[in-house]
């Protein structure tokens, strides 16, 4: 990681010299390792620019307002936020000629939550070291498994391989997709009553913060339909237990078929609900019904929804399964 | 001094909630929040921090308000129902106790809320010491005791043991009511000891020295000026994570909520953070996230310690520290603007 | 026990004026017929329709108006656009009244006065000077200039033209924008009429209007020779609550609400420009 690291600063100082970028975006350095954030760099601040096992934020949506601006800007992106910079391709959301992609290696991000909750309190630092997490705590030092507190995004990888980028750094990792619908079609499996209750639990926590929405690469909008005050629903408090599941259905549907499943929105929600499940479903039955199709994976292809062939399957054909 | 054996603690809250509704840290799908206790409820006191502060308690996500009805050109009002119940609320950190100082000045000062103001006189605050602060906790900034959490009772957790001891005239009449599930406490050494050690951990930490001079009302216009704002937001989403997790956030919204027979008036949380919070019909006087993030910690820096005889309004709870999607934070704000040019 | 003072009481609209294409004058009442409660000019107060929103709104009458309140309302927003397609005898709520008012009883008596305005801006403005009409003896000589887009705009113009230029030791000065066929007076932008009407320093000065027009007047009533502590402005921001708890009207360390909508100019300058 200090070897990526290094090389990624090393190119963010060559291209800003060069003048081929004027500014660079990646992640700045916090007190605790854990708490970095994504930040703007020029030469006056790259000794700030870190990249570590906590760079889990996809920096794509920033360049919605970062590519609107003057010259050109690099950007770091990971393997999985390659798909999100695609689709914002596709929408034309970004302006491509204003960024010079460099993709960056990425071997999994750690979920610093799932570190606290595995009993890990008061972390000051962390390193890795191979398969381990080595973390210095106000306790001692303790060290845990990577995998057992890795982020729910990197647990279910699309894959390591960049699908857009101008240069690259790292190894292109070579990794067998994991399964991402193992949870899917466990609440699939489950009865219409215990999924009911699945998400009652989760989504009663929800406290209209909308972080899930602003992280949200496909949460494009300028003005959301939640904001608008006429619409009766744009509470800052759920008003009433419909309005909870209303907020997330209603935005995984207007995501549906642009979602990258980059899983920002579970990383980002601070009540810890399983937002992505949401979006995984639709990107399931969308598999099954229309064919595989990954949003993102380049920006040419037309999204299941956004094309209409004779052989796709009529809405009365969906009822097929009972209330799934 | 009393105590009580933690296995016993069931029976005391089944008491309790008799007479009162009583609030503990409960979990739920993988969170601990305050919540209403029932027997079902799974109780998790060892939890440092509550996702949500405890203010919710006094001051809920959602209040309503009142409630009218239309006829023609005709309006009519129903009163709303205020709430007498009785309250607990267990397990309060020392930095969520001090919070409840701090919005009694935001809500009972002038024009007192009565909503607040009732549900605060109704409720006995049990206070927890916090046995292993973390990284992020910073209340010693602020003066605060995490050892010594006061409140009505203050209690502390040592060797499978809850010590319990009331501060004030609401505190002794909760312990009256249940003191026949303690024993007598006459030893001390337990509780001081845990107090020590404490106290020790707390010295220790990072952030419970952070400098806070810089941030006087004389200074208001340098801050509000400063060209540091703009890198230390730009990664801001916009969301209200931090300000719905806060303790001393207070900002609420005015809404209107169309029901099959009237309408019902409620407050709801609001946040500075957000795109709407000042747009008005002639426009915007904070239309940038610079400004709104601006807003939001000169408020809790300056703006509320030049209207309340300096006291800052943060507790050093580290929520912020810890819950900001872009783990942006109050502490970096402080580090940044108060390190000198 | 206490009122929650988010509730509001109900009002009855008895008398709609029209005063310009989108600004019309309402009189409000309590449900038995009298003044909904007591105010000094430049306050304000809460007006709702449930299920609409709630704004709040300068009061246009005079304190010493005994009867019933006004209230002069441009269209521009929701609550706006509704209260302009009522008509008499509808309810409202109303709670108030709000913030601090100007200084009559202390800063301005005694002074010379020359009140500012323009567009919608007469409203607050309206109250201060039917106040001061009415209480001749206790202030000196007024000064009004007056100016709207053109003359259809200007806010009250009947009662300008029929009462206030009549009062003795009152000077009235309206312009327009730009000139009109049904217009033959004086036609050029506020802050510029400011400094031709020939102003003395040493009157107390309040200004209301778009921010552009206070900006603009500000500085040529300095360069005549005004000192700020002489001005004075009233401001408008959103306001939900207006009892300085709901956290989205404040400049600086000062709500509007509640330290404002008043304040003198040397003590606007103090605070952060964000208004």
């Amino acid at each position: 990681m200090q070897e990526i690291m290094k090389q990624a600063k090393l190119k963010a100082e060559e291209l800003l010299t060069k003048g081929v970028v004027n500014r660079v975006i990646g992640w700045t350095e916090g007190d605790f390792s854990y708490d970095c954030s994504p930040a703007t760099f020029t030469l006056d601040n790259l000794d700030k620019f870190v990249y570590t096992e906590f760079c889990g934020a996809n920096l794509s949506k920033y360049l919605i307002e970062e590519s609107k601006k003057e010259g050109k800007i690099l950007v770091f992106l990971k393997p999985c936020d390659t798909y999100s910079f695609n689709q914002l391709i596709q929408e034309h959301r970004i302006k491509r000629e204003n960024i010079y992609v460099v993709g960056i290696e990425c071997r999994g991000k750690v979920d610093i939550d799932k570190l606290r909750a595995f009993g890990i309190d008061g972390v000051l630092g962390c390193k890795t070291e191979g398969d381990k997490l080595i973390c210095d705590t106000i306790y001692g030092e303790k060290t845990v498994d990577k995998v057992d507190v890795m982020l729910e995004k990197c647990l279910s990888c699309k894959g390591k391989k960049h699908v857009v980028y101008d240069e690259l750094i790292g190894e292109e990792v070579v990794e067998e997709p994991k399964d991402r619908f193992g949870m899917v079609a466990q609440l699939e499996a489950m009865t219409e009553d215990e999924r009911y209750k699945f998400w009652q639990n989760e989504l009663s926590k929800c406290i209209r913060c909308n972080a899930c929405r602003n992280v949200c690469p496909a949460c494009s909008c300028v003005h959301c339909v939640f904001d608008n005050p006429d619409s009766n629903i744009a509470s800052k408090a759920n008003t009433d237990r419909f309005e909870e599941k209303l907020y997330h259905i209603i935005r995984a549907w207007h995501v549906a078929g642009r979602c990258t499943d980059c899983g920002e929105c579970s990383r980002v929600c601070p009540q810890g609900i399983p937002l992505h499940l949401i979006n995984r479903k639709f990107i399931k039955d969308m598999n099954e019904f229309y064919g595989e199709y990954q949003a993102g994976e380049d920006t040419e292809t037309k999204a299941p929804l956004n094309s209409y062939t004779f052989g796709d399957r009529e809405p009365h054909e969906f009822d097929t399964k009972e209330g799934k | 001094m009393m105590k009580i054996s933690l296995k016993n603690l069931p029976e005391l809250y089944s008491f309790i909630a008799k007479k009162n509704d009583l609030y503990l840290p409960i979990f739920k799908a993988g969170q601990v929040d305050f919540a209403k206790w029932d027997k079902d409820a799974i109780v998790d006191l060892n939890k440092l921090k509550t996702t949500k502060s405890a203010k919710d308690v006094f001051f809920p996500q959602s209040q309503d308000l009142v409630r009218f009805e239309v006829d023609g050109k005709k309006i009519s009002i129903d009163e709303p129902i205020m709430p007498t119940n009785k309250q607990v609320i267990f397990g309060v950190k020392a930095c969520d106790n001090r919070s409840f100082e701090l919005l009694d000045m935001a809500f009972v000062e002038d024009y007192p809320d009565t909503f607040y103001e009732m549900r605060r006189a109704n409720t006995t605050i049990v206070t927890l010491a916090c046995a292993k602060p973390d990284e992020a906790c910073f209340c010693k900034a602020y003066g605060i005791d995490a050892a010594d959490p006061k409140g009505d009772v203050s209690t502390w957790i040592v060797d499978g043991y809850l010590h319990w001891m009331p501060n004030t005239d609401k505190g002794i009449e909760l312990t009256t009511e249940v003191k026949d599930f303690f024993e007598l406490d006459m030893d001390n050494s337990a509780v001081e000891n845990q107090q020590s050690e404490i106290r020790a951990i707390i010295d220790r930490l990072p952030y419970s020295n952070i400098d806070l001079s810089k941030f006087t009302p004389d200074k208001l216009l340098e801050l509000f000026n400063s060209p540091k704002w703009k890198a230390l937001s730009e990664a801001c989403l916009g969301c209200g994570t931090c300000t719905f997790v806060c303790p001393t956030c207070q900002c609420y919204d005015v809404k209107d909520f169309k029901t099959k027979t009237g309408v019902q008036r409620f407050k709801c949380w609001d946040s500075c953070m957000f795109a709407d919070f000042t747009k008005c019909a002639h426009g915007n006087t904070r239309p940038s996230q610079m400004q709104r993030y601006r807003q939001r910690f000169m408020h809790k820096l300056v703006y509320f310690p030049s209207n309340h005889d300096g006291v800052y309004s943060c507790v050093g709870c580290g929520r912020c520290v810890q819950k900001c999607p872009q783990m942006l934070n109050i502490v970096k704000v402080i580090k940044t603007l108060g390190e000198d040019k | 026990m206490r009122k929650e003072p988010l509730i509001p009481g109900i009002g009855v609209v008895t008398d709609i004026r029209r005063d310009t294409p989108d600004v019309k004058t309402f009189r409000v009442v309590g449900l038995d017929g009298k003044k909904p409660f007591e105010h000094i000019p430049g306050q304000c107060a809460f007006l709702s329709m449930p299920g609409i929103g709630e704004a709040l709104f300068s009061i246009t009458s005079s304190p010493t108006n005994t009867e019933y309140m006004e209230f002069s309302i441009k269209k521009c927003g929701c609550v706006t656009e509704w209260l302009h397609q009522i008509e008499v005898g509808q309810q409202i709520t109303i709670r108030g009244p709000y913030g601090n008012g100007f200084p009559v009883e202390t800063d301005f008596k005694g002074k010379d006065l020359v009140f500012i305005a323009g567009g919608i801006g007469l409203a607050p403005l309206r109250s201060i000077i039917n106040y001061v009409r009415d209480k001749r003896e206790n202030y000196g000589k007024v000064t009004i200039i007056y100016g709207s887009r053109s003359d259809d705009d200007l806010v009250d113009y009947e009662e300008i033209k029929n009462e206030w230029v009549n009062e003795p030791d009152f000077s009235v000065y309206l312009t327009i924008d730009r000139e009109t066929p049904t217009w033959d007076g004086h036609v050029g932008f506020v802050p510029n009429y400011v400094k031709e009407v020939g102003l003395d320093n040493t009157a107390t000065a309040v200004l209301c209007g778009p921010p552009i027009m206070i900006k603009f007047t500000l500085a040529n009533l300095q360069e005549l020779g005004f000192k700020t502590n002489q001005i004075f402005t009233t401001l408008e921001l959103k306001m939900k609550c207006a009892i300085g708890k709901c956290g989205r009207c404040n400049v600086g360390d000062k709500y509007v609400c509640k330290d404002g909508p008043v304040f003198r100019c040397d003590q606007l300058n103090e605070l952060p420009n964000e208004y």
